[in-house]
């Protein structure tokens, strides 16, 4: 068993460093220190309390996305429209926060449904046109994307646009006390733990750790859970096995869906407290590459949000510190999905062989 | 008169905007033809728009610009068919990989090369050849692009090599059994498919636009694919679906400016392409191997 658990991290781990090597050699070509540029990369995220604040604020909406992505990965679909799913939700729960001004133990929980069920809803069309046509669901929450973000820069742009609004990005007005969620700092504080008060980390971190938990209960111990895998392994035994594959997939997609629009909840309820244009920058892509990274696995991917917050702390020194441009972070990013995936792949039929010995 | 007049500047406003697309939809065809699913169109797209205002811009020559952008499609498609043929990724895995690696690769060689964030500065976009005896001009791709439509249909359906390539998309293990080399096939398949979506790209760049602008395929790649669908999976039927696409964003940019919110018009090419996807169920059937890796 833990000769199996190694080995499965085995793949990730060399998956991730040997996209560094890759990165080191694109930076020495450059003319730089690859040795220098990655410390600078590390020391602003990792040596510091505030850093490791920046760092795990950076991976809360990658934990939901890495879950969104996970789950439908677990019922055999693809969502790539985790991106769009997170503007509708953002925007969902932005509007139930400018318009009702109500008591924290209400305008919390509700914001997070709002996000919830409209970043669900977003994600079932896709989900629908899949069961009810066959259309690819690829190509549909691609399309969906674009929608959302044009639909969400309409509405923060026109009807919903701050009055009297002097920032360049257009942005909704702020949202009630009610409905905002609290920085963790006075909390970290009592504890010893010397946070500053302008690390934007809040209670938002905690609620996606337990939803990895909610989903790890999900998928390994409700029926749902359990046919979302069937209809994911096996479309068509799943049906002799009396599933509904159709409704499965509606299924699939709208929690998903849900998990993704829980994504956009930190930027807007924990931290700018308003809705921004464009604020996302392809954390729902990102999802993809932590959902890959974590094995579809929720530890798993609460490990590989961090890896990807520290590089996007890093990415932000990399800018200031060195002549490197940070979209070489991405660039490592997709090298390491592409790596992790060439990996886990030689690891799983590594295993196989090695039960077809033992046999 | 008028209408008349205006219909035919529509025509060829949306031939102008359909050939993008169309290049990267016969790419497709070539790829899915052999068995591979290549949503890393977009990508190739995006990296040919970038090689074409690399090459043009320090040759002064739109058409090394051309290569450029070709052999730019090329290698990624290189990266696609590595991962997915050889090792067996799963091809949306690796397509969506190489997608978010062009987009972060482009933007990053883009603030290296020309040192300003956003988009590259304007470069000479290509001559346009003239009809002989008139004032009508053509863009040298639009000439080019007909031919490789006609070229592809020739290919794909009327030579050996397009038998073969069909046979490992329809089943590669009777083509195996009968000696073809399907991982040759699709290899080449994905190839052709590389220069061909760079082809679009570069169209993008040097005809649309004249100058990189980071990220400026905005899904085109995916509507193409969308395109293929409809047609089937054949070259003239790719192209006439990618000139209703064309249409479409044609008539998008007739639109602007009849008080309509900008973004409402944005749009419409992309639920255009949702509604032709749900229009073509049950009419449009892919090769039965497509998308499913061929282990000997």
């Amino acid at each position: 068993m833990l000769r199996r658990i190694l080995i499965s991290i085995l793949a990730p781990f060399l998956a991730v460093l040997l996209a560094f090597s890759v990165g080191a050699i694109v930076i020495y070509i450059l003319g730089e220190n690859p040795l220098y540029v990655y410390k600078i990369l590390l020391v602003n995220s990792v040596t510091k309390v505030d850093g490791w604040g920046y760092v795990l604020f950076n991976a809360t909406p990658l934990i939901f996305s890495g879950l969104a992505v996970a789950l439908a990965f677990k019922g055999g679909l693809f969502n790539i429209g985790v991106e769009g799913q997170i503007y509708i939700g953002a925007f969902a729960c932005a509007w139930f926060g400018i318009t009702f001004d109500v008591h924290p133990l209400i305008g919390i929980p509700v914001g997070l449904i709002f996000a919830m069920i409209f970043g669900g809803l977003w994600g079932v069309i896709a989900g629908y046109l899949k069961a009810r046509f066959g259309a690819h669901e690829v190509i549909n929450t691609i399309m969906l994307n674009f929608i959302a973000i044009a639909l969400t820069n309409y509405l923060v742009n026109n009807p919903f646009k701050e009055p009297g609004q002097i920032n360049p990005i257009p942005q909704t007005k702020e949202l009630f006390s009610g409905s905002i969620i609290p920085r963790v700092y006075p909390l970290f504080n009592r504890i010893g733990i010397n946070l500053s008060p302008s690390v934007p980390l809040n209670y938002t971190f905690f609620i996606a750790i337990f939803f990895c938990i909610l989903v790890w209960y999900f998928l390994e111990r409700t029926r749902w859970g359990y046919e979302i895998k069937a209809v994911g392994l096996n479309p068509r035994a799943s049906r002799y096995g009396g599933i509904n594959p159709n409704y499965i997939i509606i299924l699939t997609m709208f929690l998903s869906g849900a998990l993704g629009g829980l994504a956009g909840v930190n930027d807007v309820m924990g931290y700018r407290h308003r809705f921004l244009d464009g604020f996302s920058r392809g954390t729902g892509f990102t999802g993809i590459a932590v959902a890959l990274l974590g094995k579809n696995n929720p530890i798993g991917i609460v490990f590989a949000s961090i890896l990807f917050g520290i590089l996007d702390r890093g990415a932000l020194a990399m800018d200031v510190f060195t002549n490197t441009p940070r979209e070489l972070i991405r660039v490592i990013q997709a090298i390491i999905i592409i790596f992790v995936a060439i990996g886990n792949e030689f690891i799983f039929r590594l295993l196989q062989r090695l039960e077809r010995e033992s046999e | 008169m008028i209408g008349g007049i205006l219909s035919l500047e529509l025509l060829v406003s949306a031939l102008r905007m359909s050939v993008p697309l169309t290049f990267a939809s016969l790419g497709g065809v070539f790829s899915e033809r052999g068995g591979v699913v290549n949503i890393a169109l977009e990508g190739i797209m995006l990296v040919g728009a970038f090689g074409a205002v690399v090459g043009t811009y320090f040759t002064n020559n739109p058409w090394i610009g051309l290569l450029t952008a070709m052999s730019f499609g090329f290698l990624i498609a290189l990266i696609h068919a590595v991962v997915s043929i050889t090792f067996r990724i799963n091809q949306i895995i690796s397509g969506t990989a190489l997608n978010i690696m062009s987009a972060g690769l482009t933007t990053f060689l883009s603030r290296l090369i020309f040192k300003a964030a956003g988009s590259s500065p304007h470069i000479e976009g290509m001559i346009q050849w003239r009809f002989p005896g008139t004032n009508w001009q053509i863009s040298p791709l639009i000439v080019i692009m007909f031919a490789v439509i006609i070229v592809s249909q020739i290919v794909i359906f009327k030579t050996r090599y397009g038998l073969r390539l069909r046979a490992c998309g329809e089943n590669p293990y009777a083509a195996d059994s009968l000696g073809v080399n399907v991982i040759r096939m699709r290899y080449s398949g994905v190839l052709i498919s590389g220069v061909l979506g760079g082809l679009g790209g570069a169209f993008l760049s040097l005809e649309h636009a004249r100058v990189f602008v980071e990220g400026m395929t905005t899904g085109r790649g995916f509507i193409a694919l969308a395109g293929m669908i409809f047609g089937r999976w054949t070259p003239l039927g790719s192209f006439s679906a990618c000139f209703l696409f064309g249409l479409a964003e044609a008539l998008r940019m007739r639109l602007e400016g009849f008080g309509i919110p900008t973004q409402f018009i944005q749009m419409i090419p992309y639920i255009v392409t949702m509604c032709v996807l749900i229009g073509v169920v049950g009419r449009a059937v892919a090769p039965a191997y497509d998308g499913i890796p061929f282990e000997k």
